[in-house]
């Protein structure tokens, strides 16, 4: 195990560019999939946590569940969708880079949407109460909320970008592991130990956690240095 | 005929069968500082709430202003702009001190120069000056309070609504926000309605009072006679002290 591991840092040092395009690709999805996924989520999971628990409950139960949707199940979806003779099949986004993106922003979706509604929620109505009392119009109140719970928002973006980053089975259906141009870090994972290079899939595994690493870090920075949303 | 800044007629609210506040009427008078005082569970957050638009009331209305608007036009943002309340727990926002004061004047749009002016003014009316750029969490609860108090006084309502606001308080920070009280109430003539199951409280700050029992309001009117010169039993047991709650 560390002799593979020693290999694999090895491999690491001379990175050569057939593995700089897969990594680069994997973040351009993965992160493009997570920052659609923030920008309809953040808002969509403010609303949710802002209202009255009761009068939610059915679609609460809903966002919870499709937060556990199967990667495959999403990748299906999106299949159907996109195929020849699908809904938007004349695209011809099958077997591209923005049909992964498609389906992973279905996975990461429902996780920033229901991890954000959790968050809003915790910060309890007092806010929103001391808000309205303050006399804050709607839109300023929906700011004020979110950056009351940017912590746990940050950690929903979080959890969004580790889930898609780490899935295997949407990408692989709707992106095809074409080589130079669909394959990403976990489908070239998948291959490798098949061929049995544990070396190299080993390798990747460890830029996969790296690329993870920094992705937090950046966020976590933004989070520090954001400004607030004043009017 | 006084001059009513808020008329409220036939309200009512229920949670399900259960009614829990009910007000034939009740006028408060512009300048006025109303004390509404009753056991716990009477009703008095609930009235304030509802004044407050923070809640809608299941049937009557409220006038303000003399002007006839009906509660559940929650949209109304200039008739929320005349009003403001304070929570007995202060609920501050998770950032410095000064933008907590600011909040309100920022979301009416105010000037910088204006902004800067009111909340550092406030700053020192709180003896909080040096705290301003401390991060709101890291208060203490009677400095929190007095943020609140602050953050409310910068927006020179035209009615300020207290909610028990000195109950958690040391008698430090109790004079100190008393005294503010009757200062914005003389010097600005902000008409203020405060929650206090604290009579020497009502006696000291209060023009008039109201008693609330079991949702419904029994009596009000001038503080003397409400307090020392009670018609209801009710409110004589509550106000000697005899009440059993
Ligand atoms: N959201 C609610 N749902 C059900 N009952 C409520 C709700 N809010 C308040 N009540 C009830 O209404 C009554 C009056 O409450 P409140 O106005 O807070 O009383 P007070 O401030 O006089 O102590 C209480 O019995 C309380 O339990
Ligand atoms: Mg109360």
């Amino acid at each position: 195990m560390l002799l593979e591991f020693w290999d694999a840092i090895k491999l690491l040092s001379n990175l050569d560019s057939g593995l700089a395009e897969i990594v680069l690709l994997t973040i351009y999805v993965s992160g493009s999939a997570v920052l659609l996924a923030a920008l309809l989520g953040i808002p969509a999971g403010t609303w949710l946590g802002m209202q009255k628990q009761g009068k939610v409950k059915g679609l609460t139960r809903l966002v919870y569940t499709l937060m556990g949707l199967p990667p495959v199940v999403g990748g299906l979806i999106i299949y159907l969708l996109i195929r020849r003779q699908g809904l938007l099949g004349t695209f011809g986004f099958l077997y591209t880079p923005t049909a992964m993106i498609m389906a992973q922003f279905l996975l990461a979706t429902p996780i920033v949407i229901g991890m954000t509604s959790v968050a809003v929620r915790s910060k309890g109505k007092n806010i929103h109460e001391t808000l309205v009392s303050l006399g804050a119009r709607k839109g300023l109140i929906l700011r004020s909320i979110i950056w009351e719970a940017r912590y746990g928002i940050l950690g929903a973006v979080i959890a969004g970008f580790g889930r898609v980053v780490a899935e295997v089975g949407a990408v692989m259906m709707v992106g095809g592991n074409i080589e130079g141009k669909t394959r990403v870090m976990t489908t070239t994972i998948v291959l490798e130990t098949r061929k049995g290079n544990f070396d190299f899939a080993l390798a990747l595994g460890l830029i996969l956690l790296i690329v993870s690493f920094i992705f937090n870090v950046i966020l976590y920075q933004i989070q520090q240095g954001g400004a607030s949303d004043d009017e | 005929m006084m001059n009513e800044i808020l008329k409220i007629k036939g309200l009512k609210k229920s949670y399900g069968k259960r009614t829990v506040l009910s007000v034939k009427e009740l006028s408060i008078e512009k300048g006025s500082v109303m004390a509404i005082i009753g056991p716990s569970g009477a009703g008095k957050s609930t009235l304030l709430r509802i004044i407050n638009r923070l809640e809608t009331p299941s049937a009557g209305e409220i006038v303000y202003f003399g002007d006839t608007k009906l509660t559940d036009q929650s949209g109304n943002i200039e008739l929320q702009r005349k009003m403001t309340m304070v929570f007995q727990k202060p609920t501050l926002l998770d950032r410095s001190v000064y933008d907590n004061i600011a909040f309100g004047l920022k979301a009416r749009k105010f000037e910088k120069v204006e902004i800067e002016k009111r909340v550092i003014s406030a700053l020192q009316t709180i003896g909080l000056l040096e705290l301003k750029d401390q991060k709101a969490r890291t208060l203490s609860g009677g400095e929190a309070q007095r943020v609140a108090f602050a953050r409310a006084l910068v927006l020179d309502p035209e009615i300020i609504l207290l909610d028990e606001p000195t109950a958690n308080l040391d008698p430090a920070n109790v004079g100190m926000l008393e005294a503010l009280i009757r200062k914005i109430n003389l010097e600005k003539g902000t008409t203020v309605v405060i929650v206090t199951h604290n009579l020497l409280q009502a006696k000291r700050l209060a023009t008039h009072v109201a008693f609330f029992y079991d949702g419904n309001l029994l009596e009000y009117g001038d503080m003397h006679r409400v307090l020392d010169d009670p018609i209801k039993d009710k409110t004589r047991d509550f106000v000697e002290g005899r009440m059993i709650y």
